[in-house]
């Protein structure tokens, strides 16, 4: 099977930091080879100057992931044949949010200090006097989807939040936190919800864009993991948010009216008591009037909306039961 | 100038328990990776880690014979006697530091069989029990906010008057060089799967830590037990866990057979590992294999329990060949998956050069002998990866730290800069690749004089081309093409004392079958062989023996 990859190339002993070279390679691949086979034969028999990082080759060490035409995989569980018809090129580049060191390698301390930053360790009051803690094996099995994380970095890769706001903890260190606020032999629940909730770049930041769900190679689907630690935190009391104002007037005005009243849920995620962001939305609105791009101050109503309002009654009801 | 009480070298399971045990001591501890840590290839050990727990009805001594059996006699009884009656507290301690073991209904640890045992023992997370524990103790390394030199590759261990105290090593990400000291020294570098192809093995598994030990001086022990794991996928060699035959599949020849019958009546499909590949070698060269080789059937076990049980061989089965476990048997045939062999310790993990350590992969304690039972390599690692730190911890309270001269750095830098200065000559892939081949063909499931003197015609050959490898990559950043063919010299080093030491032993035992000499010769062979680097020898190796410690087992005829 002949097979053509465009290579992103950075070597930062010659060229500015931001820049690139693309170079193109034609090569003669195994029906099932995938894009990391590719990879390493032209590093061994074409160009030895081509840097990456792989080792296990079987999708559980994390080290290769890269983007391929666009999105963040990881490149040793990606077959050619799943990514390109037969003859088309295939483009290789490192993955996104990582400054890149040279070629297809990233930095990843930044990912690193993040999982740090959740405190990823188990923290007991006490361990039992004898023997293993004693938990049920679905409250254990549970904690699996977010422990298959392998921590490549694709969902930091392709998170849009990602791109504008370097604070957000990220889709990988908030899974790596969910899995310790899901572990029954953890001590430290509520006060990591209270922490992740109030922290700067929590995990109200997160767009909900359904990238890393998307992208992640061991579908540990991070923001699912993220939005249960939402609701986790509500539970818990912790209300004192935009995220949780946010979440609430969203509803309200669904139930209400049927559709959304965009002014308010503006105000009312800020908070009526909160004065310097009031003030930054009445900037806001006063550009909005002028632009002709103002939602109406009183919201129209979906039709039929009492059936809309009625949904609503019955889920809280059923919930409240 | 870096400096430390206790430098690891490798951050998988053996050294991060290493680690983790040292800090707790209150030294100065460090590790030093070619990788980061959650990389290292402990990741892939996927059924499970053994052990017998005590109070729910097992005993040590069960698993001690059981692995005294699959060592087919060559492990040394004390040490196994350490690892299975310290396996119950190990195994504890990682399920207390987050592990999340799969459990019964009774909420208490729960377990699968494994080969070469009767008793199920193999405490697991579902497919990926190596990775779970490896994530843990790194967990618990940055708890204790252990140093880490990421991406650093060693290429010298520092002795200085007969003692080790520190290693010269290359920054990946600058290509700068630098000296650690360090008061002592722990190797856990992991294997050499690498100096063979096909092999379950990362790219990584180089075997540098058993050639950094043995150009110090160490003998690296019972170098020709390799062992050929029974499931690996065509091809790719990528593993499929025993815990799929720990959990009921069966092997099947082309005539769908279930053959391990014939071979292991009473063992069935969980003989010992080496067992099974002669049995499945054996079907395959009398032509009842399919494409040289045989079927891995898990059908029969459904798809729900594939799915929660064994999630991670279904992933890989649907994702590299495009197999559904449940609706189809898998391709698997026997590939080269761990080393045995390695860097002679004693069972607190010193070695023959005061300050230095070894456990893990890389070191031979000897707990598996001619033959490693599955979920006992992970068990190793934890249990000795402790004993190796708590013992270095005393042994430095008596030492001073090394010179700190420049000598060995600027000897390193020379040698690496007229590496780099080569003119272009051969390639270190081609090299590896030819090597690799060889190896598996002469060092295999099945071999004779001829097979090894061909593997011994190889090694020279590569002996011959290693001085003509040339780097293409003049760069100092993340340059791999130089780390690699710093690798290749460790692999070649590795290849020597395989085919040395397995030309010397004149018997067939465990992983060493010889088809010109098929019997187990306790009279003469119940000893260990031992490879000394030696520039004055054939190869540059010497071969020597040394007694086999037995306890209570006396060695008797071995049946599955």
């Amino acid at each position: 099977m002949i097979s053509k990859l465009k290579v992103s190339r950075f070597d930062p002993e010659t060229m500015g930091a931001g820049q690139r070279r693309w170079d193109e390679f034609e090569l003669d691949l195994h029906p099932s080879a995938t894009v990391l086979d590719a990879l390493i034969q032209i590093r061994e028999e074409v160009d030895g100057t081509l840097s990456l990082r792989c080792a296990c080759r079987a999708s559980i060490c994390g080290s290769c992931g890269m983007r391929v035409n666009g999105d963040a995989k990881l490149v040793c569980k990606t077959r050619i044949a799943d990514v390109a018809e037969e003859g088309a090129t295939i483009v290789i580049e490192p993955m996104g949010n990582h400054a890149v060191i040279k070629d297809l390698v990233v930095t990843l301390d930044a990912f690193f200090d993040k999982i740090r930053q959740v405190d990823p360790y188990l923290q007991p009051d006490a361990v039992p006097e004898k023997g293993e803690f004693v938990v049920n094996n679905d409250s254990m099995e549970n904690l699996l989807t977010a422990m298959n994380c392998i921590m490549c970095g694709a969902c930091v890769s392709d998170c849009t939040v990602l791109e504008v706001d370097e604070a957000f903890i990220g889709p990988a260190a908030l899974a790596k936190a969910w899995r310790f606020v899901e572990d029954p032999r953890d001590d430290k629940r509520d006060e990591r919800l209270e922490e992740l909730n109030e922290v700067e770049g929590g995990i109200w930041d997160c767009t909900r864009c359904f990238k890393c769900v998307e992208v992640c190679p061991k579908d540990v689907a991070p923001m699912d993991r993220i939005m249960e630690m939402r609701d986790m935190a509500i539970e818990a009391g912790n209300r004192n948010t935009s995220g949780y104002r946010h979440t609430e007037s969203f509803a309200k005005s669904v139930k209400k009216h049927g559709r959304l009243d965009e002014a308010r849920l503006a105000v009312e995620s800020a908070g009526y008591t909160n004065i310097p962001r009031l003030i930054d939305l009445a900037e806001i609105g006063v550009k909005s009037v002028l632009k002709g791009k103002m939602p109406p101050i009183v919201p129209h109503k979906a039709d039929e909306n009492e059936k809309i309002t009625r949904i609503f009654e019955r889920v809280e009801s059923e919930r409240n039961s | 100038m870096y400096k430390h009480d206790v430098l690891i070298i490798g951050a998988g399971l053996a050294g991060l328990r290493a680690a983790v045990e040292a800090t707790r001591l209150g030294l100065d501890v460090a590790v030093i990776s070619k990788v980061h840590p959650v990389r290292s290839h402990s990741n892939a050990a996927q059924g499970g880690i053994n052990a017998p727990l005590t109070d729910r009805g097992d005993d040590w001594e069960g698993h001690a014979l059981d692995t005294i059996k699959g060592s087919d006699y060559l492990a040394d009884q004390d040490a196994v006697e350490i690892m299975s009656s310290e396996a119950g507290d190990a195994v504890i301690e990682l399920e207390r530091m987050g592990v999340i073991f799969s459990r019964g209904e009774d909420g208490r640890l729960g377990t699968r069989r494994f080969g070469g045992q009767l008793v199920a023992r193999t405490f697991f997370v579902g497919a990926i029990t190596g990775s779970a524990i490896l994530h843990v103790l790194y967990e618990q390394a940055l708890k204790h906010g252990l140093n880490v030199y990421e991406e650093w590759f060693v290429t010298d261990l520092i002795i200085e008057d007969g003692r080790c105290v520190g290693v010269v090593a290359l920054d990946i990400k600058t290509g700068t060089l630098h000296s650690i000291w360090a008061k002592t020294v722990i190797m856990a570098a992991g294997g050499a799967g690498r100096v063979f192809e096909p092999s379950t093995n990362a790219i990584i598994c180089t075997g540098d830590g058993l050639a950094l030990a043995w150009r110090a001086g160490v003998p690296m022990m019972d170098m020709e037990m390799v062992q050929y794991h029974p499931t690996t996928l065509a091809r790719t060699g990528i593993l499929m866990s025993e815990a799929a035959r720990g959990e009921g599949a069966h092997l099947l020849n082309s005539e769908g057979d279930r053959f391990m019958l014939k071979y292991a009546p009473q063992y069935e499909e969980l003989a010992s590992r080496d067992v099974v590949s002669r049995s499945e070698q054996t079907e395959i060269n009398e032509g009842r294999g399919i494409d040289g080789n045989v079927l891995l059937d898990l059908r029969h076990l459904g798809r729900e329990f594939i799915e929660d049980r064994l999630g991670y061989l279904q992933e890989v089965a649907v994702e590299f060949l495009g197999i559904d476990l449940a609706e189809q048997p898998v391709p698997v045939r026997p590939g080269v998956h761990y080393i045995m062999g390695g860097i002679k310790t004693d069972v607190n993990g010193a070695t023959t050069v005061p300050g230095l350590y070894a456990a893990g992969e890389c070191a031979n304690v000897s707990v598996h002998g001619a033959n490693r039972l599955g979920a006992n390599s992970l068990l190793d690692t934890v249990v000795f990866g402790r004993r190796s730190a708590v013992h270095a911890a005393d042994y430095i309270k008596s030492v001073d730290a090394g010179s700190g001269s420049d000598e060995h750095l600027n000897a390193t830098k020379a040698r690496i800069q007229s590496l780099m200065d080569r003119e272009p000559n051969e390639n270190w892939a081609a090299v590896r690749n030819y090597m690799a081949n060889e190896m598996t063909k002469g060092i295999g499931v099945f071999r004779d004089q001829a097979s090894m003197e061909g593997a011994k015609a190889a090694i020279r050959n590569v002996s011959e081309r290693m001085p003509k490898i040339a780097i293409q990559n003049k760069g100092k950043v993340f340059n791999t093409d130089l780390i690699f063919t710093l690798e290749m010299e460790f692999m070649a080093d590795v290849g020597k004392a395989i085919v040395h030491s397995a030309l010397t032993r004149k018997e067939s035992r465990g992983a060493h079958f010889r088809t010109d000499i098929t019997e187990r010769d306790d009279e003469n062979w119940l000893k260990h062989t031992l490879a000394y680097h030696d520039p004055d020898n054939e190869d540059g190796v010497r071969v020597e023996t040394s007694p086999v410690t037995i306890t209570k087992w006396e060695p008797v005829k071995r049946v599955y």
